[in-house]
């Protein structure tokens, strides 16, 4: 059992606000991802978990237990870092041992931690070389393996992928998967990369200038961003903006009418809409598509297309001057130059008010 | 018939121009240099042992008569030649403890504390290493170990203590503080600039592990300057086992032979006694030794200098 509860938790540095007050509950055998930009504090906040960092105000709690002034080795949990971290000049075996070595655990007890935790990495080969000799992902599976002969109750990952090429990191990413289903252990991972907070996560924590924007499922975020930080933030290509006015409220919807020069009908709807509202519209590439012949739609002009087989992803512009992206078949002719007209679903748009704040279906809303 | 035959002798010169151009013209364009460093050493090397080998002393011009191995003799039997080798591997192990112990603890220091000033700390730890020789000695000798205007002697006075003459009573070790002194500082300056270089999440991982500064500092920081350390050690033997100056200016070797090094053996040789034969020979017997030194040094810790981490 490992439960972790953040509370309120703010640090500063020189003056400087880094972590601006963070309410978080990490569950048991849960695996967390803190995604966001570079400088949003995610790597900090791990830092602060794991006690590298002193706590400004706040609390964090471990089981139950305050641990907001307890020393980083008494605090139970294990850190994987960015660079590895591994001691050069010890073997993978003692890089393995050494924390147990220094807490004077029994010779043998220690040996048959370290070939556990090595059978299950692969590392049993290794285990005599040193940390220059490996390659960088076993390098990575070592300091992966270093955290669990110590039978952390939380394991935190600071970016521990990205030093390595593309390949190898989606190779990296399945194992840690596996590997996080074989322990049965609570994970906290930091990355900056959106596909490994998709494809890891049970929980998904977008954290943006040392606050929360959203914390949820991946694919609660993916569909239901809370503002458009985390529609922006979150999806390849990115999720399109067009901006525009409320047209007409009623309790079942709205009518936007966009700068780009289209009246839509759509299904949200809030207490706070007023008609005259400057709103936002949010698409993704995948909701948009061509306008069958009579359809009403948006006229674009369309820019560079990718191709990458499966699909295109053609860029476009509005005539607003707003770029959009538009997943189209893969199959396509480039279309670039002309004129398109864009159909897009009602049921599939985000709407932000001018807070950026999502507006809600209202049929959800209600229900 | 004829054309053919041109041709082939064309091709002859033009292949033998090739060879040339490739191996000749590079060969000869350094040979000065090469020719230049090998007359350096040859030429004093060829001297010394053509001296070592006659009767050359500066009070009987003339009689320079082959003596064969005689001044080598000499010199080994000499009563000064034990003493010397004794006090020159006592100051050169001496120094080496005091300068490696006291590099990394005062660099460890340094590290791990934060206060104000710390860089002009710094600089006035690394200063004496670019004071001279002779003027650091001078200093010592009249204003720190002097038995009536030394700083010491004023502090035994303060405590009613009879001054002591430090020079006179200790002399190898106040030469050895002299020398420490002086050579400290390049220790400080080699293992700061590496401790600096150590990798900060490998001590937070140690941390997390649960090793405390203790801990960090032997299983991390102490590895991790081996090879600084290693390349202190090369560097001071080097010049170690040939003080000179600290002791000319101090004790002049005395009283006896009691801080009598090598290097001032065979000065006490060749300008005192005005034997250049046997100064000659002692000069030889000193490469040899220092020869040997560098072979166990190679041996020692040259491993740690050519594994590459």
């Amino acid at each position: 059992m490992a439960t972790l509860k953040l509370k309120n938790l703010k640090k500063g540095f020189e003056g400087l606000q880094i972590i601006k007050g963070i309410d978080l509950e990490v569950l048991d055998k849960e695996f967390v991802v803190f995604v966001g930009p570079s400088g949003c504090g995610k790597s900090t906040l791990l830092r602060l978990i794991a006690g590298l960092e002193d706590v400004s105000s706040g609390h964090i709690e471990l089981d139950g237990r305050d641990i907001t002034e307890v020393s980083p080795a008494k605090r139970d949990l294990a850190m994987v870092f960015q660079t590895y971290a591994l001691y050069p000049h010890m073997t993978v075996r003692k890089n393995m041992s050494f924390a147990l070595d220094l807490a004077g655990g029994d010779k043998a007890e220690v040996q048959r931690k370290v070939d556990d935790a090595a059978r299950i990495l692969e590392l049993t080969p290794l285990l005599d070389r040193k940390p220059r000799q490996l390659s960088g992902g076993q390098r990575q599976r070592v300091a992966i393996g270093r955290a669990i002969v110590r039978n952390p109750k939380i394991f935190l990952f600071d970016e521990p992928l990205s030093n390595l090429d593309a390949a190898l990191r989606v190779q990296m990413r399945l194992e840690l998967a596996r590997l996080h289903q074989e322990l049965q252990a609570t994970m906290i991972y930091v990355t900056h990369d959106q596909v490994e907070a998709m494809t890891l996560a049970n929980k998904v924590v977008v954290l943006n200038g040392g606050r929360i924007e959203q914390v949820g499922s991946p694919l609660e975020l993916y569909h239901h961003p809370a503002n458009l930080f985390v529609a922006g933030f979150l999806g390849t290509p990115k999720m399109a903006f067009l901006k525009g006015k409320v047209s007409a409220v009623d309790t079942g919807g709205c009518e936007v009418s966009l700068d780009a020069g289209l009246q839509l009908a759509l299904p949200h709807s809030s207490a706070a809409l007023k008609v005259g509202d400057p709103v936002t519209l949010g698409i993704r590439p995948e909701h948009l598509e061509l306008a069958t012949a009579g359809q009403p739609g948006l006229s674009v002009t369309a820019d560079v297309s990718e191709r990458l087989g499966s699909d295109t992803f053609c860029h476009v512009l509005a005539d607003s001057g707003e770029p959009l992206t538009v997943r189209l078949r893969g199959d396509l002719n480039n279309p670039y130059g002309q004129r398109l007209q864009l159909h897009l679903g009602a049921e599939h748009c985000h709407l932000f008010d001018a807070n950026g704040d999502a507006v809600s279906h209202a049929l959800r809303a209600a229900a | 018939m004829t054309t053919q035959t041109a041709n082939k002798a064309q091709l002859r010169d033009t292949r033998k121009a090739v060879g040339r151009r490739s191996s000749n013209p590079g060969w000869f364009l350094v040979s000065p240099s090469v020719l230049l460093l090998l007359l350096w050493m040859i030429v004093p090397l060829g001297m010394t042992l053509y001296f070592s080998l006659i009767r050359f002393n500066l009070l009987y011009p003339g009689e320079n008569e082959f003596v064969g191995l005689e001044n080598f003799s000499f010199f080994l039997t000499d009563s000064g030649f034990l003493p010397g080798i004794w006090n020159t591997v006592v100051l050169v192990l001496s120094v080496l403890i005091i300068s490696v112990v006291g590099g990394v603890l005062v660099a460890a220091l340094l590290e791990a504390s934060d206060f104000i000033g710390r860089g002009i700390v710094r600089v006035m730890l690394i200063s004496p290493f670019f004071i001279m020789p002779t003027v650091g000695a001078l200093v010592f000798k009249n204003l720190i170990f002097h038995p009536v205007s030394g700083i010491l002697a004023a502090l035994w006075r303060a405590f009613g203590a009879q001054p002591i003459d430090w020079l006179a009573n200790y002399p190898l070790a106040s030469i050895i503080i002299i020398v420490a002194w002086q050579w400290l500082p390049f220790a400080i300056l080699l293992l700061m600039t590496a401790i600096q270089s150590q990798d900060l999440e490998q001590k937070e991982a140690a941390r997390l592990d649960g090793a405390g500064p203790g801990a960090i500092f032997w299983h991390l920081t102490l590895p991790h300057l081996s090879r600084p350390i290693a390349v202190v050690v090369m560097i001071e033997t080097i010049f170690l086992l040939s003080v000179f100056a600290e002791i000319f200016t101090t004790t002049n070797g005395g009283p006896g032979f009691a801080s009598t090094n090598l290097a001032y053996l065979i000065y006490n040789q060749a300008l005192v006694q005005f034997d250049v034969g046997m100064a000659s020979a002692g000069g030889l017997i000193a490469v040899v030794i220092a020869n040997i030194a560098a072979v166990i040094l190679v041996r020692m810790i040259g491993k740690n200098l050519t594994d590459k981490g």
